[in-house]
């Protein structure tokens, strides 16, 4: 098991720390041990404003899939009342996932397009009079795709934390005099944030490491961090892009220890 | 809003009228009048899907009847919220909140009220003291032992000063032990609190003890709501006496009437035993019970059964030593168990052993009638 882990886990990500200090003259890669990649990393631009679009994406796919997978976890945990119907309904929301990401994801733009179905429902139901532009090959569009993407992984941890909450806890607090908003903020979100935590971890990663979405989707009027890394690739400039890599992967780590700090995941999985 | 006073003892008088609870096809709950008097210990006994709980719940305001009203110090309460109601229910499961201190697990219902925080956290540590936890006001629940846990749920629904408090079988998770000494606890808090306990269990011993009324059911009937000392000494029907224990209960079919007695066919066997003054007719279904601590028994070869009036014999079957007393089980004539609770002395100093021929016999006054039509169903 350890071997495993270290062959195909420990020795890439080491190679990919030592590609970091390689030195490249844009043609030739050396081995070396420069802090170049890294100065010129930090020295750009380009690297905050890339961040900042990514934490941008990041941050509204996150509040988005937290309050659809928290409502729909919780729709069917506390009001579809037979086991049957929950589980039924449970499996609705993984059928998007029998086809690939990349069908699911290139199926909005027919959707979304200038002469899309949706504009010219919209027109045709006297809404609008022109195409709305910002549909398609926007940020607008890459948010959709993010959120159909991920949400289920929010649905999935929360759904089962929730589905533990003894029942008998919601009735003491409603038989005590709360209401349900009260219920729901002091009783059941504290209990399901294990979930949450997890789902969020989930949803972050997925989209601070991801390209293709942010590629397919703005029609490349938008960029993301791992984007840019993989132009770096496709041009061989393997240790800007490997140093670029090293940076992701530390500030990502730094965001999933910080929500693990909020909320301890392995004391609240043993309870 | 919330009355300050404990002390009217008339408070959290509840009364069910022509209450019927259906849950689609099955009827939990049919047709029941029962009235509770205020600061009552009341206690619902039967057996697991007798009913019970579905009218506790119903009484708290987390079912509602599908027929009939209920009414709290006369107020009719259908359809409205617990708080409203003015009651609080102690879980089975006690369900704590497992995410917040004990503290805070009591002073809970009182922040939902609106309570300044710095006053419902001393109102939760007094109330604490009442049930002496004080000193684990910082614990979280999962740190506790069930009977701790118990004493928070208690806390918990009392804080918010309801004129009825209603358990759901709150002995049910703790250990013999600690059963015994809760049992002692609740009792103590209720007369402290001068409110209503309507207590729902399954075990007879801990409605003997604590009730001030025991209301019996089966069912979704209820079979005799009466004293603890009534529904021990004079049970109604045959199932209460044999649902309470500690009683012989004979029934059949009159066969002969003789003065002040008459001869009953067990199915088994032939019984002569007393009956009241207006004779049974012949055919006719009846039934007594007689306590099994006021039966003698007769270590001489008894007579045969049918011919003695109030007596029975046959073979000692089984012995249990209980300490003071012995339980002696004599399987009579008709295949029947027959229950003798001897005290040690007389015991020991006669003793008989499993295998011997026995006959018990007890005193017309000891014989008591239950109802005719009770018997018959």
């Amino acid at each position: 098991m350890a071997l495993v882990l270290l062959l195909f886990f420990g020795v890439p990500l080491l190679v990919v720390v030592a590609f970091s200090f390689f030195d490249y003259d844009g043609i030739n890669t050396n081995p070396a041990f420069v802090w170049a990649n890294y100065a010129e990393l930090f020295g750009s631009k380009v690297t905050l404003a890339l961040y900042l679009k990514t934490l941008y994406f990041a941050a509204i796919v996150w509040v988005i899939t937290l309050l659809i997978g928290f409502t729909v976890s919780y729709f069917l945990v506390f009001h579809v009342r037979s086991v049957l119907w929950q589980m039924g309904l449970f499996l609705l929301c993984t059928v998007p996932f029998w086809t690939s990401n990349i069908i699911r994801m290139i199926s909005w733009i027919p959707f979304l397009g200038r002469n899309g179905i949706f504009n010219q429902a919209l027109m045709g139901a006297g809404i609008t009079h022109e195409p709305l532009e910002f549909l398609l090959f926007s940020d607008f569009a890459v948010i959709v795709a993010y959120v159909h993407l991920f949400t289920l992984f929010m649905i999935v941890p929360i759904f089962n934390s929730m589905a533990r909450i003894d029942r008998s806890l919601i009735e003491a607090a409603r038989d005590g005099g709360s209401s349900g908003g009260r219920i729901i903020w002091e009783i059941v979100v504290p209990l399901s944030k294990t979930g949450i935590a997890l789902g969020s971890i989930f949803v972050i990663t997925l989209v601070m490491g991801d390209f293709f979405v942010v590629k397919v989707m703005s029609g490349s009027h938008s960029a993301s961090v791992a984007m840019a890394m993989s132009n770096q690739i496709a041009m061989v400039q393997y240790p800007p892009a490997a140093a670029s890599a090293v940076l992701l992967l530390i500030i990502v780590s730094l965001m999933v220890a910080a929500i693990l700090r909020v909320v301890d995941v392995r004391k609240e999985l043993a309870r | 809003m919330e009355p300050g006073k404990n002390s009217a003892s008339a408070r959290g008088a509840i009364e069910l009228v022509s209450v019927t609870k259906r849950f689609g096809d099955t009827v939990a709950v049919r047709n029941i009048d029962l009235k509770i008097p205020g600061g009552a210990y009341c206690c619902l006994l039967g057996p697991s899907g007798c009913g019970k709980t579905t009218i506790l719940r119903m009484i708290a305001g987390h079912e509602d009847p599908t027929d009939g009203d209920v009414l709290i110090d006369n107020e009719n309460v259908v359809g409205k919220a617990p708080v409203e109601r003015g009651t609080a229910m102690m879980f089975q499961s006690y369900a704590l909140f497992p995410h917040l201190t004990c503290r805070d697990n009591v002073a809970f219902n009182l922040k939902v009220r609106g309570v300044a925080k710095a006053e419902r956290q001393e109102r939760a540590l007094e109330m604490l003291a009442r049930v002496r936890m004080r000193e684990f006001a910082d614990r979280l629940p999962a740190q506790l032992s069930g009977g701790q846990q118990q004493r928070i749920a208690l806390a918990r629904s009392l804080i918010t000063n309801p004129r009825v408090l209603l358990l759901d079988e709150p002995l049910s998770a703790l250990d013999e032990f600690l059963r015994l000494q809760m049992r002692g606890e609740l009792k103590r808090i209720q007369t402290e609190f001068g409110i209503s306990f309507i207590h729902v269990t399954h075990t007879q011993m801990e409605a003997i003890a604590l009730a001030d009324m025991v209301v019996v059911m089966d069912q979704g009937r209820i079979e005799q709501a009466d004293s603890a000392r009534h529904v021990f000494e004079r049970p109604r029907t045959p199932y209460v006496a044999r649902f309470i224990g500690g009683q012989n209960v004979m029934t059949g079919k009159v066969l002969e009437r003789r003065s002040g007695a008459v001869l009953i066919d067990t199915g088994g066997k032939q019984l002569l035993v007393s009956a009241p003054e207006t004779l049974p007719e012949i055919g006719a279904s009846f039934g007594i019970a007689v306590r099994r601590d006021r039966v003698r028994l007769q270590r001489s070869e008894g007579a045969p059964a049918g011919s003695t009036l109030n007596s029975i014999g046959g073979r000692v079957s089984a012995l249990e030593y209980q300490g003071s007393w012995l339980k002696i089980t004599i399987e009579d004539a008709g295949g029947e168990d027959f229950v003798v609770n001897e005290a040690d002395s007389t015991f020991f100093a006669t003793p008989v052993e499993v295998g011997d021929i026995v006959s018990a016999s007890w005193a017309p006054e000891e014989v008591h009638y239950l109802s005719a039509a009770s018997v018959s169903r």
